[in-house]
């Protein structure tokens, strides 16, 4: 075996890849959620719609999706290959008479991330592929025609169930984020006193701040408009 | 004091194994291997199968006790092994549950006693340094800087219980091999062999069917020597920076 498989193939290096992918994401979730503020701008969807016109046609911003999305069925195959192989360890037992020390969302990472999994499955299906081969109307801003996905997140986030949905999504990966963001750090080796505490603080923060930027929006929008 | 027990029983490593309920008066002062001393007298005196459990030093710093106390490995107090764990910490009437370690990699051999031998073989695969036959060095012959011998010394305090390992929810023995680096890595002696010895252990390790580390740090709570998790730290950057540089 190669230094380069036996190294990736390894627990320790089965971490580096969560941890690197993680990180990716981590910062992905900031930069979308930019992008999604938008969509509480009072104009009739235009800067959404603009902004959603550029991001589907430059090509630097095209290739990164594609490597967001190799990274996310990469961070997700290998967390459950991960997840398998520590349930085979045998240390999914639970002793009697007692509770662990660890934290919920520290044990749960796998169901929580497979929740998720699933919530960006149907995101998928629901807002990039209409967007892309559905039937959306066309709205035109100074002659330029664009396609309305603003009207198609509106319509959306009509919908109550879907946005019960898509709250509780949110707190699941509020959850996920707070404990995979510390734990990223841990997994690439950077522990120490003098910065630790500061990535903890972080971690909590981004992880609350990060899904709430999120879920304000659905919820604006049912209530709101 | 008297003391229900819920213990572990288990014939071999084939058999299924349950809980046995079983009295006990005890005195607060006991330690708790003297307490199951105790049981074990009752059991004998009835003509019953004594139960089998792991001890040798009862001063805290060999690491064979080695049992769940209440869901918890070494019992409830912090930084305290089985055996340093007295009956003052529980209160008359009490239910207490006792198991083994519970991993895959620790078989159970008979009752509370498990089969760590693949601590053993981790430790042969690297944990040690190579040192020539013949004179003894002066003691302080090679310069080692004041912090780094502190933390090589906190991290060699570990005592090679497995408790890391059962506390852990993917029974995993980062924290344990990562004491055993740091320890080496920290002093100049351990450097020459650093890079090789950190690749083999942490193999031998994934052959031995340890878990993978998912940073719960429940393994640092119940560590009865408090081995840090920054040690754990040094074990991944260690292992990639061997595997980016090792020949």
């Amino acid at each position: 075996m190669s230094w380069f498989s036996k190294f990736l193939t390894s627990s320790v290096g089965k971490k580096l890849i969560m941890s690197l992918t993680g990180l990716f994401l981590i910062i992905f979730l900031l930069v979308h959620l930019i992008g999604n503020l938008q969509l509480l701008a009072d104009d009739g969807g235009e800067s959404f719609n603009m902004y959603a016109k550029f991001m589907t046609s430059n090509p630097l911003i095209k290739m990164t999706s594609y490597g967001l999305y190799f990274f996310i069925l990469l961070h997700a195959i290998q967390g459950l290959l991960i997840w398998s192989k520590n349930r085979a360890s045998g240390g999914s037992k639970r002793y009697s008479g007692g509770r662990p020390l660890s934290t919920w969302a520290g044990r749960n990472m796998a169901g929580l991330g497979t929740v998720i999994l699933v919530f960006i499955l149907l995101h998928m299906w629901q807002f990039w592929f209409q967007y892309k081969w559905g039937e959306v109307a066309s709205a035109t801003y100074d002659g330029v025609e664009v396609r309305d996905l603003y009207e198609v997140v509106r319509h959306a986030f009509q919908n109550v169930g879907f946005v019960i949905f898509y709250v509780i999504s949110m707190i699941v990966i509020a959850f996920h984020l707070h404990h995979g963001f510390q734990s990223a750090f841990q997994s690439l080796g950077l522990n120490h006193q003098k910065y630790t505490p500061a990535i903890k603080a972080i971690g909590t923060a981004y992880s609350i701040l990060i899904p709430l930027g999120f879920a304000v929006i659905p919820l604006y929008i049912l209530f709101a408009k | 004091m008297k003391l229900n027990l819920k213990v572990w029983r288990q014939k071999n490593g084939q058999a299924k194994g349950g809980f046995e309920t079983h009295q006990v008066v005890a005195d607060e002062h006991m330690s708790f291997l003297e307490m199951l001393d105790v049981l074990n007298q009752d059991l004998i005196i009835g003509g019953k199968e004594p139960l089998a459990f792991e001890h040798d030093c009862r001063e805290g710093i060999c690491g064979a006790c080695s049992m769940v106390i209440n869901g918890r490995p070494h019992g409830p107090n912090k930084g305290t092994t089985a055996c340093q764990l007295h009956m003052r910490s529980f209160k008359d009437g009490d239910t207490i549950h006792i198991e083994p370690f519970r991993a895959a990699s620790f078989p159970v051999i008979r009752d509370l006693v498990v089969d760590r031998s693949a601590f053993d073989r981790i430790i042969e695969s690297g944990g040690y340094v190579s040192v020539n036959t013949g004179q003894a060095q002066d003691a302080n012959a090679i310069p080692v800087e004041k912090n780094q011998a502190g933390e090589s010394f906190d991290a060699a305090t570990c005592i090679g219980c497995g408790a890391c390992v059962a506390a852990c929810p993917n029974a995993s023995a980062m924290l344990f091999v990562s004491a055993k680096v740091s320890h080496l890595a920290l002093l100049p002696q351990g450097q020459v062999e650093h890079e090789n010895r950190v690749q083999s252990m942490v193999t031998q390790m994934d052959k031995e069917g340890f878990g993978a580390c998912s940073n719960t740090y429940a393994c640092e709570a119940e560590c009865p020597k408090e081995i840090s998790i920054e040690n754990i730290a040094r074990l991944n950057r260690s292992y990639l920076g061997a595997s980016l540089s090792s020949k």
